[in-house]
């Protein structure tokens, strides 16, 4: 039986959150076949098929496809189920939106962002923002998961395997697109990222984190927010770093005026090196920190970019 | 116009949960209960609507043990109409959920169901999306933003890299996320006059629902602990120890 991994692109570039997706599709121990659905998107099959492990391509390219609106997506995958034992996901926004609507139509349980594979049936997942880990197995006929990206490796590039079209259903309708509004940087994305820099509700207002900003650029890093800082307006809510914003596992994070709210710790404790920053040394963030420093974020933050400036 | 809304009784978000010693789950017993963050948000924009006039009546629904009456009377107070509990005390996993509430929505017909995007238990995020593809209706999840505006509903979502809007036809399912809006506390002459709101007391037999799991919790365990680290005394130590101590930068 085959597995059936539906990657997360924009039609242009493949998200590489795919790329660790696939590694957990390959524990399955099934052959796996990559899907990329969207409208004028035979660039992204092209690099997906360049992905070691992926034994076929699929390409589904309709102009419904191009955002990737549940129904549709869901009406797709649905389709080609019955020649697929597993279909997998990335835990983003779009397949949390479209995966499950592909387990009810099948009538069988997703189980929502595995952080392992135990057995091909069996696999780990947190509930309660992480402060617990379950073991599952599946009953059901058929599987469908969603992956926690940050907790597996990428799959190397390397192969060649085919792409074959594949027949799109008629489209549904019932709800249509309107706009996106999406932020623009040209920094790397939060979630792949090597170094995130975050500020919470400490920054005090949207101006100072470009403090931050400025440390990111010349880290090479990602900035996120803790949820107070977004709902206090600082930032958008693509910043967030938690337990219902992103879920990220740089090998540095530095956590700026972040009192660490389980929330927030639910987003980022896999990290592998986490840096706090905080006036209050009683704040939570302390106890998960590897290196914490208890000062002022308004004399440190400028200090450490100027202590940046002489390394390089 | 009607609006149902599913709420979920669970653990306070304040509460440090414990996880149980034998592996069989996690602590539940003389824990504060409260409802599900997101229902709160559901409940309060439902609310909103009925006072900007664009709906009648709010039915709101809980599944689980008897106390989760207490959830549904949380939602009257603040204005919610009516109750139904389903009323068991197995675990149900958010697709029989998904299949109880489309029961309900067959009987109630409701223009929009308002749900929270994710409880905060089992972090699953399902339930709206399953309701939706079992009801052949649309979606709206993550909302940000609500409006109706031309016999559509305009869902403004919060996706990975910003916001994008979409149109529902009627009736639809919407799930909400945490910035659209504040829910209110209920006032004590809310909270008197909730007690006298009906509640409908039911069964998944009622509906004819097997809500028989599909997963077998095999284990539940304490995620790795982390332990706190060492504490700098300047900005130039943390910089040398990153740079030569972790070398992460």
């Amino acid at each position: 039986m085959t597995t059936l991994l539906v990657a997360e692109h924009n039609n242009e570039i493949l998200n590489t959150a795919t790329n660790k997706a696939l590694t957990a599709a390959l524990e399955l121990e099934n052959d796996v076949h990559v899907l990329i659905a969207g409208h004028n998107c035979r660039q992204v099959a092209e690099q997906a098929s360049k992905l070691s492990g992926a034994a076929k391509v699929l390409m589904a390219d309709a102009p419904h496809l191009a955002n990737h609106l549940a129904k549709e997506m869901a009406a797709l995958v649905t389709s080609l189920m019955p020649n697929y034992k597993a279909v997998m996901s990335t835990a983003t926004t779009t397949a949390k939106n479209f995966m499950p609507r592909v387990a009810a139509m099948l009538d069988v349980a997703q189980i929502s962002e595995i952080i392992s594979v135990k057995a091909p049936d069996t696999f780990e997942r947190p509930i309660y923002a992480g402060n617990a880990i379950q073991t599952v197995q599946s009953t059901d006929s058929k599987l469908v998961i969603t992956v926690r990206t940050t907790a597996f490796a990428s799959a190397e590039e390397g192969g060649s395997a085919e792409i074959e079209d594949v027949v799109v259903p008629d489209p549904i309708g019932i709800s249509s697109f309107v706009k996106e509004e999406l932020s623009k940087s040209d920094r790397p994305e939060l979630v792949a990222a090597k170094i995130v820099i975050s500020g919470g509700r400490g920054m005090q207002s949207g101006d100072n984190f470009q403090m931050l900003d400025s440390i990111a650029d010349k880290l090479g890093a990602a900035v996120g927010a803790s949820r107070a800082a977004v709902d206090a307006g600082f930032v958008p809510n693509d910043y967030q770093v938690g337990q219902t914003g992103k879920v990220v596992a740089p090998e540095l994070y530095i956590a700026v005026g972040i009192s660490g709210a389980i929330q927030h710790l639910a987003g980022m404790k896999d990290s592998k090196v986490i840096v706090a920053i905080n006036k209050d040394e009683e704040a939570p963030i302390f106890q998960v920190a590897d290196y914490g420093l208890v000062a002022d974020l308004f004399d440190a933050v400028p200090e450490l970019d100027k202590e940046l400036d002489k390394l390089s | 116009m009607k609006i149902l809304v599913p709420v979920k009784r669970l653990v306070d978000y304040n509460v440090k949960i414990r996880v149980k010693a034998d592996g069989s789950g996690v602590e539940l017993n003389n824990v504060k209960m409260s409802m599900n963050p997101f229902d709160e948000i559901s409940v309060e924009q439902a609310i909103r609507l009925k006072e900007a006039g664009q709906a009648e009546e709010i039915v709101v629904v809980s599944i689980g043990p008897q106390k989760s009456q207490e959830t549904i009377r949380t939602a009257l107070a603040m204005g919610a109409d009516r109750g139904i509990l389903v009323q068991t005390d197995d675990f149900v996993e958010p697709l029989a959920v998904a299949k109880i509430i489309k029961a309900i929505a067959e009987q109630e017909k409701p223009e929009l169901i308002l749900l929270g995007k994710q409880a905060i238990d089992d972090d699953s995020n399902q339930t709206g999306q399953m309701l939706a593809a079992m009801l052949a209706w649309p979606q709206g999840t993550f909302a940000y933003n609500l409006e109706y505006a031309n016999d559509k509903w305009i869902v403004t979502r919060e996706i990975d890299g910003g916001l994008q809007t979409v149109e529902l036809d009627v009736p639809a399912v919407v799930t909400v996320d945490l910035r659209l809006n504040e829910p209110r506390y209920a006032s004590l002459p809310n909270i008197m006059k909730a007690k006298k709101k009906p509640i409908d007391e039911k069964t998944p037999a009622d509906y004819g629902i097997d809500i028989s799991p599909r997963l077998k919790v095999l284990n539940t365990a304490e995620p790795p602990h982390r332990e706190a680290g060492v504490i700098v005394d300047s900005v130039a130590e943390l910089v040398d120890k990153l740079k030569n101590e972790a070398g992460v930068i």
